[in-house]
């Protein structure tokens, strides 16, 4: 069996260098370096000629910093995974959904998307029994939200088991990519998850930048660190105030619902949108910081900085509040590594999992955010993972902007990309680890282009959070896990 | 407690002055485009073919715009193709891309549209991601910080050489007796991105404070007066939001807020879509960007309701 190839974030290869195994020795790779420590950061098909799909998986060993790439060519039917290594459920019905082909052993083969339309019009699994019930929630939900399906399998107000429906938000972002026009790419990704912009553009910007072969300036380097840092503070204060708002407890629902404003509204200062549309692009980013409004982020940031601090920890010392967020939607450690969940849900079952360290890259090779961890994976670990990284992703600005480097703050000219290679290029987000796969044709155009969102991962940990829960802290187990509609849905 | 209550007076009173007072915007901010064809050289389209929507057009539809048909929609065991349940009440501007829009107050019956050839700037299928600017290289084009960019008719949202934009026109009497002081909203997210959902639920906070209008978004479409619709409407999402539609009592308006909703966005043309919701639903207020800042938002919101001047 031949090794498989491996990658550091962001680094490219000819695409005929990723070895090419039989489908049982794909297979058998993946399980293995699942055992040893390795996670599926990407398991996807593409078109390989004729009825044939080519599989490849990245798989990613956090420890050692690389991602390890293998593929196969299948027809018709594959050997799921799945039994032996549950993270690869929603991948293997991606694929199954995209190709028609069947991941044989699979134990719960359904559509992930409906693009076909049609979505959630399927069975869902049901327990039976005398005194158990159904809930159905969805797609159109009581606030203002994105679309998707909850079905409930309750005894009372216990939950027994959940399952989620999505695909109601899907676009044809992965399609677009390949066939649409060029010009309309760089906004498909900023609105792939509208409120992941800066983090889903940077590994767009990256892949190409890298495979074009283009150098970043050091200055759009920093620049873009901070711009990501502030859509995590504008993220995780809303989702800590939104927390709040869900057991009741308005003082720090209202606070922090309008300092995450202010956090979006410091993203504006640099780029004129507070979602940072039309900062970052390949080769650099669109707009500069001047010494001015440098002074004035800083002293915005300042001030935002003491009312966060005084907003979220009204939280921590209110026993209401505690008793509604500790031993609420627990998620072990193991059943964590089991299904590879990403970002601060990982983080809060004491998983050291972070791109920035692990994988770094632009500006965090040379700076380093100290990692946030809790190990109790309730909801208040969430919401506390969320406060341990607000507090250390502002000092992290306040360092960028002090000692923003000379330069232009993006490259000149932009290259053509070259021909027939492949990058993998990983960000961490504020939900997590966003991954983009990127491949061009004999000719230099984009001929692949995967991307998975935290998501995409995470979704079924909100499914098993639930589990043995009241079904009215749904609404709250929700919450803790913010996942996006349309980054899964694409 | 006494941190609680220390915390109260120290976060302080946070709610912005607008409308009584102009909004803070940020400088750099992308609102209302004006174009200037005079400096254009003959023949060059360079910011219509960096457009990433062809948003950017010359003496009518970009080459880049196709009609949207959407198939008819089944739903048990019919098919029906026309928008559900019109309001007697309010008269809507139906949705004309490119044709002559009703409710154009002051425009005689087959007039043709004033303007000239020129660089024209349609705000529906806009995301003021001034990719045009970048690529004008006479700067013909240019994005101003006015957020006032709401419409009630879809052939307003062009934004012509020389013309000031047709701002949206207050409901008419009947139905502002109805709403103007009670407006309750159900939001609809239909396959967007969640940036607009976002910077329409941020109109809830202390900051925009939306309750001292009246307007409020509801759990039910039983208990809405009318829709406020995000997204391009993905065929995944469009039987439930005609089934939304529906279920809202009769007299309603509708509200499209977005580039998605109104045109399709960043997504027009994907077969996975259908070009906004006009599609499924008679729109009465156009609210264009990509996000729309919460300003803009309010700002149509009140207009719609008479509750701004119509400067
Ligand atoms: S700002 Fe609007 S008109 Fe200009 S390129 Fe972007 S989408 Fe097109
Ligand atoms: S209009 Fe823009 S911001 Fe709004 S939902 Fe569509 S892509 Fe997102």
């Amino acid at each position: 069996m031949t090794s498989p190839l491996t990658l550091h974030n962001g680094e490219t290869c000819a695409a005929g260098e990723v070895p090419l195994l039989a489908a049982a020795e794909f297979r058998e790779e993946v399980l293995q370096a699942v055992e040893g420590g390795r996670r599926i950061a990407a398991l996807f098909g593409r078109p390989a000629g004729g009825d044939r799909v080519r599989l490849a998986a990245v798989l990613a060993n956090g420890a050692e910093g690389t991602l390890a790439l293998t593929s196969a060519d299948v027809e018709k039917s594959f050997h799921s995974l799945t039994p032996d290594c549950p993270q690869a459920h929603l991948f293997e019905r991606e694929i199954a959904e995209q190709f028609g082909l069947v991941p044989e052993g699979h134990p719960w083969m359904k559509p992930v998307r409906f693009p076909r339309g049609g979505a959630a019009v399927t069975d869902f699994f049901r327990v039976r029994g005398e005194e158990v019930h159904e809930v159905a929630v969805g797609p159109v939900h009581a606030g203002v939200i994105e679309p998707g399906h909850f079905r409930f399998q309750c005894h009372g107000e216990e939950v027994f088991h959940l399952e989620i429906s999505l695909g109601y938000q899907h676009r044809g972002v992965e399609r677009a990519m390949i066939e649409g026009r060029e010009a309309r790419r760089i906004h498909l990704i900023e609105t792939l998850a509208g409120d992941t912009s800066i983090g889903h553009a940077m590994a767009y910007a990256r892949a190409m930048e890298a495979l074009s072969g283009a150098r970043v300036p050091a200055r759009a380097q920093a620049l873009r660190g901070i711009a990501l840092e502030l859509e995590r503070l504008a993220n995780h204060t809303g989702d800590l105030a939104a927390l709040a708002n869900d057991v009741g407890y308005l003082p720090t629902a209202s606070y922090g619902g309008r300092i995450r404003g202010d956090f979006l509204n410091l993203t504006a200062l640099l780029c004129g949108s507070r979602f940072g549309r039309g900062l970052v692009r390949p080769g650099g980013v669109r707009f500069d910081l001047d010494p001015t409004r440098a002074a004035e982020l800083v002293e915005r940031l300042d001030a935002a900085t003491r009312d966060v601090g005084e907003a979220v920890n009204l939280l921590w010392e209110t026993p209401s509040v505690m008793a509604r967020f500790e031993e609420t939607g627990s998620i072990s450690r193991e059943v964590c590594e089991q299904l590879g969940l990403v970002g601060p849900a990982a983080r809060a079952c004491g998983v050291g999992r972070d791109v920035r360290h692990e994988f770094p890259y632009g500006i965090y090779r040379f700076f380093q955010i100290p990692m946030s961890t809790w190990e109790t994976g309730d909801v208040f670990a969430r919401a506390h993972v969320r406060w341990l990284e607000i507090q250390r992703s502002i000092p992290f600005i306040r360092e960028q902007v002090k000692a923003l480097p000379e330069g232009p703050a993006r490259a000149d000219a932009a290259h053509p990309l070259e021909a027939g290679r492949l990058c993998v290029s990983l960000v961490e987000g504020w939900r997590g680890e966003i991954c983009h796969v990127a491949m061009t044709d004999a000719a230099g155009r984009l001929a692949a282009y995967k991307i998975v969102d935290p998501s995409f991962h995470n979704w079924t940990g909100l499914a098993m959070a639930l589990r043995g829960q009241q079904i009215s802290d749904f609404p709250l187990c929700n919450k803790s896990f913010n996942l996006s509609y349309c980054g899964h849905d694409l | 407690m006494f941190d609680v209550l220390l915390a109260r007076w120290n976060q302080g009173h946070r709610t912005v002055g607008f409308p009584a007072s102009p909004p803070a915007l940020p400088d750099r901010f992308r609102g209302r485009p004006e174009v200037d064809p005079s400096k254009c050289p003959a023949g060059c389209r360079d910011c219509a073919e960096a457009c990433p929507t062809g948003a950017v057009r010359f003496d009518g539809p970009s080459p880049q715009e196709r009609p949207h048909a959407c198939p008819p929609l089944v739903w048990r065991g019919r098919t029906t193709d026309d928008p559900g349940g019109e309001s007697p009440l309010v008269v809507r501007p139906r949705h004309t891309d490119g044709g002559p829009a009703s409710g154009r107050a002051g425009e005689e019956e087959g007039e043709v549209r004033g303007g000239g050839p020129g660089v024209q700037i349609d705000l529906g299928r806009c995301l003021f991601c001034t990719d045009c600017v970048d690529a004008c290289p006479q700067g013909s084009i240019a994005y101003t910080t006015d957020h006032r960019l709401a419409t009630r008719a879809r052939e307003d949202l062009i934004a012509r050489p020389g013309e000031v934009l047709k701002l949206a026109a207050a409901l008419d009497e009947k139905a502002r007796r109805l709403f103007g002081r009670s407006l309750k909203l159900r939001q609809v997210s239909a396959g967007g991105c969640n940036a607009c959902e976002a910077d329409v639920n941020v109109l809830n906070t202390v900051v925009f404070d939306l309750g001292r209008f009246g307007i409020q978004f509801v759990a039910s479409p039983r208990h809405a007066d009318g829709l406020l619709v995000t997204g391009p409407v993905t065929d995944n999402m469009r039987l439930a939001l005609r089934k939304t539609w529906e279920a809202v009592p009769a007299p309603k308006i509708a509200i499209a807020v977005g580039a998605c909703a109104i045109s399709g966005g960043p997504y027009v043309d994907h077969p996975e879509v259908h070009n906004g919701a006009s599609c499924e639903v008679p729109i009465d207020l156009y609210i264009p960007g990509c996000p729309p800042h919460p300003v803009t938002i309010l700002d149509g919101l009140l207009r719609l309701l008479g509750r701004l001047d119509a400067k």
